[in-house]
Parts: structure tokens; sequence; C-alpha cells
């Protein structure tokens, strides 16, 4: 047998196809954006829109400069908010609708690990987003910042975003009952979220249960824990102590993550059953 | 261009917009959808406003903040009305190609398309200003208010806004990848530049210049006048201007936007069809 043969003549199975799986599924999302770098300015533009317009409203307020760093942060992380809804939300209707999600479930491969990775490829394409936000905001604004602790910032950074993510992943498996609805609704989801989870200011100035209701969002704890931990006087505007915040997202990325597993498994079933698979209501 | 063909046109494309807009859920769900998000972006404000200034809600900084944040709604949902509507033919519904081939003005037709996103926004601004009013103090005094330059700045307000649409309508016709994004980020660019929730004068000097070019800039200025008049001298930026003096910009920029519009649109359209580009479809 040739190289060429025995390398495609070579079936994976098990954790091996799972693993190859998500990397499948994860590098259109990084590669292709390396081929098509016109996304990354409009991903960067849109929400840098939406910082500009408020750091000048606070300076039209004149708030003190940490206001001003707290809607860079908001911008920055407004770009993961904006990735799990359009990006794994819709994604499942998204595919419907182009015709790929039969092929998905056609497929020889774990649903799962298509969703994982959509997210892994999501995840690390919008950081390069947020990234290129938080750079250009603190240069445009003058932020400045006194990090208090590089293993917690690290720590709360990762379990907010694998818990946004498992998150995304429940939320892709709710959309797949969706149709012309999807778009819709995704579209909801935007400012009443950046209002809820204080994007643009500190949560602890929302009335108490609205703030811990609107905990449920890994983004609310991730970015009040963050705004206490990069910022000099961010322990004035926490809503809980940062551990405490920690293990609140740690709880959090293991249910989203398995729950997203069986809502999957579920919706799946269901979604066959009623025939909606290759369904496209437009 | 016959009259008849033109308002043809119009009406079944405004009934068309209609159909696409609400009917793809149940009227309480589609009411509860058009009031959520606009008052969420205006309660963002209404917080951001609140923590800074201790809850000082009586300063005339705040209706000005408000006042034009909720009519801005327009700017938005009425550009982006009729400019989505290429984006929602051509590479959704894919009869944008069919459109052409009908009797109908293609112009008239996008036109009408941005009426239902007009009626949805006109809600948003009416629940959001009732909010205002009822439970955040804005100082609107119904017996006080300058209907005849309310109505006036609305009406010319909204055809300028709809002629901007039509030359972001154009632009799209010639646009490949991104076009969905075009009216958010023309929306974006406009919040920024026409003074809506911030004066001209917290701008850097260099950027200045941009907004006194933007017709929104003194349409929303006559709209916060017209409702409260003394909103003006909460920022100076136009106070030595009189109310015709601010009609009078917002007519010339209108007409001078106006005619671009249609300009620009002529062009693009005359380039979509010689490239083929009517009936693209990217899926991008």
């Amino acid at each position: 047998m040739n190289p060429v043969s025995a390398k495609y003549s070579r079936k994976d199975t098990g954790w091996r196809l799972f693993l190859r799986t998500i990397v499948a599924r994860a590098y259109p999302r990084i590669i292709g954006q390396q081929r098509e770098m016109s996304w990354v300015i409009f991903e960067v533009v849109m929400p840098m829109l939406a910082v500009i317009s408020y750091v000048f409203v606070y300076r039209a307020l004149e708030a003190p400069q940490d206001y001003i760093g707290f809607v860079v942060m908001g911008g920055a992380m407004s770009a993961f908010w904006l990735n799990v809804l359009w990006s794994m939300s819709s994604q499942l209707y998204w595919e419907k609708e182009t015709g790929n999600l039969a092929l998905y479930i056609m497929a020889p491969n774990s649903m799962m690990a298509i969703l994982l990775g959509m997210a892994l490829g999501g995840l690390l394409a919008t950081a390069l987003r947020a990234v290129t936000v938080t750079l250009l905001g603190s240069f445009m604004f003058g932020v400045t910042y006194e990090i208090s602790s590089f293993f917690q910032l690290f720590s709360v950074f990762m379990l907010a975003m694998i818990a946004l993510y498992g998150m995304g992943m429940m939320m892709a498996s709710t959309f797949l009952l969706f149709g012309r609805e999807a778009w819709h609704v995704a579209n909801l989801a935007q400012e009443p979220v950046f209002l809820a989870s204080g994007f643009f200011f500190p949560i602890k100035f929302l009335p108490f249960w609205v703030a811990a209701g609107a905990s449920f969002i890994p983004l609310t704890l991730g970015m009040d824990a963050m705004r206490q931990l990069i910022f000099s006087g961010g322990f004035q505007f926490g809503l809980f102590s940062v551990q405490a915040e920690i293990y609140a997202l740690a709880v959090m990325a293991v249910v989203f993550v398995a729950s997203s597993k069986f809502l999957l498994a579920y919706v799946e079933k269901l979604a066959v059953r009623e025939g909606r698979i290759t369904e496209s209501r437009r | 261009m016959q009259i008849s063909t033109s308002w043809r046109s119009f009406r079944m494309a405004a009934w068309l917009g209609w159909m696409i807009e609400s009917n793809w859920t149940d009227p309480f769900l589609f009411a509860v959808y058009s009031i959520i998000k606009p008052l969420s972006g205006a309660a963002i404000l209404v917080i951001m406003y609140g923590v800074i200034t201790k809850g000082n809600y009586d300063s005339n900084l705040f209706p000005y903040i408000y006042l034009g944040n909720a009519f801005y709604i327009y700017v938005a949902a009425v550009m982006t009305g009729v400019s989505w509507a290429v984006v929602d033919d051509r590479e959704h519904y894919k009869t944008l190609k069919y459109m052409y081939i009908a009797p109908i003005y293609i112009p008239i037709y996008l036109l009408g398309r941005g009426i239902a996103r007009f009626i949805t926004g006109s809600i948003a601004v009416f629940i959001t200003l009732a909010a205002g009013i009822l439970f955040l103090n804005v100082n609107v005094q119904l017996a006080e208010v300058n209907w005849i330059l309310f109505i006036v700045s609305l009406i010319l307000g909204i055809l300028m806004l709809a002629m901007l649409g039509l030359l972001l309508a154009g632009v799209t016709l010639i646009t490949a990848r991104h076009e969905g994004f075009l009216g958010e980020a023309t929306a974006g660019a406009l919040y920024i530049f026409s003074g809506a929730v911030f004066p001209l004068s917290v701008l850097p000097d260099w950027l200045r210049p941009i907004g006194y070019w933007m017709p929104t800039t003194y349409w929303l200025e006559l709209m916060r006048r017209s409702l409260i008049g003394n909103v003006a001298n909460a920022y100076p930026t136009l106070a030595s201007l009189g109310n015709l003096q601010i009609l009078g910009i917002l007519l010339g920029l209108s007409i001078l936007f106006g005619t671009l519009s249609i300009f620009v649109f002529r062009i693009c359209d005359r380039i979509a069809r010689e490239r083929g580009m009517i009936d693209m479809t990217t899926n991008y």
C-alpha cells in the first residue's frame, strides 16, 4: 500500500476520532480567519464603536478614569458574547440553512466533538479580536492596569470562557429547534445581556437580585472578578469576592459543558423525530 | 416613472417587509422583542448616568442623553431597514432577481421595505420616551412641546434617514462580503459623530467637523429642542443656533445627502447589473 493510501485508509475511532473532529471543526475558525482578514476588521470595529461611544459618555459625565477601563474591558469581552451568540448558538441553525447539518449527523463522528471544535476555534479566534480591542482601547484612552494576581486572573478568564462556551454549546442544541426565529432570538440576546451582565458599568450597581440572577451568564461573574483584579480601585466595585466568583465559575463550567452533552443528545433526537434537521423554514 | 407604479411598489414592499419582520412569532412575543432591545440600550445609559451622577436625574444632561438615544433608534431602524432588504432578498430569500424583473421601481421598493422597521422603531421610540417620562423624570410637558417643530423635524429626519438607507443599499448591492455589517457599522459610527448621547465638544478637535457635516446631528438636536426647549443649554455645542437655523441646515444637508444617495444608488445599481451581482449568493 502506498503512503497516500495508507494515510487515508486508516480509520480513526474512539478518542482519536473525537479529537480529530474537534481539530477539524476548529480549523476553519482559526485558519479561515487568517485567509479572510477583513472579518477581523469588522469584528474589531463593531465592538470598538460601542467602546468609543460609552467612553465619550463617561467623559461627558466627567467619570473617574477607572470607568473608562471598565468600558474597554467590557468592549473586549463583548466580542466573546457576540461570538457565542452568532457563531456558537446560531451555528447549528446556519448549518441547517446551508445543508451541512445533515452531513454532520450522518458522518461517523460525535456532535459533541463538533460543538467542542466550534467552541475551541471560536474562543481562539475571538481572543485575537478581544486582545486587539483591549490594546486599541487602552492606547486610545490611556487606560492603565494594575494586576493584583496573575494566577487568579488567568483562572477567572479560563473558567469564564469554559463556562461561557459550555453555555454556547447548550444554546446551540436549543437553536436546532428554531426556524426563522433563530436570528431574532440571537439578536434579542445582545443588549439585554450587555445590560444585565454589566459590560459597561460595575454589576454591583444593579439591584442585588438582578445581579445575582444575571450571574448565571458566566461573563457577569467573570468580568466582575476581572475588574477587581486588573484595576487599582476595582475591589470596591465587586459584587462578590474574587474567590467566591472563581468557585461559582468552576461549578458553572462543569454544569454547562455536561448539560450541553445531554441537551444535545435530547434535542438531536427530538429534531430528527420531528423532521427539523433538514427543514429550512425561511 | 409612473406614480401608480411607484405607489404599488412602495405599498407592496411595505406589506412584504412587515410580514417578514413580524410573522416569525406570535404578536405578544413580537411586541416584547420590539420593546426589550431598545429599552435595554437605554437602560445601560441610564445606569451609567446614575452611577456617575449618584442618581441626579434632574439635570439637563440627562434628557439630552436620554432623548438623543431614544430618537437614535430611528437612525438604525430606518437606515438598516432599507439596506438590509438587499441582503435579505438576495442572500436569504434569493428573490432579488425576481424583484428586478417585476414591474416595480427598485429604489421605491427598497424604501418601502424600510417601513416595517420604521413602524417597529416608532413603537420602540414611543415606549422608550414613555418610560423616561413616567419613571425617570424626563421633563417633557405635552402642553409645552413645540409640536410643529417636532412633526416637521420628524418627517424631514425620517426622509433623510430613508435616503441614507438607499445609499447603503446601493453599496450593499456591490458588496460581496460583510454587507450585513454595513448598516450596523454606519449606524454605530453616526452614533459617535452625531452627538446622540454626548456633545460633539467631547470629541477630539480633528473629529468634530465630521459631526458638523452629519444631518443626524441637527435632527437629534431639533427633536430634543422640540420636546424640551431648554435642553439645548445642557451642552452648548449648537446653543448659538436658533431652531429655524438648525432646521435650515438639516434641510440643506438632507437635500445634499438625498441627492448623493440617488446618485450613488444609480451607479451601484448599474455596476451590480453589469457584474451579475443581482442574483449573487455568497453564503458568506
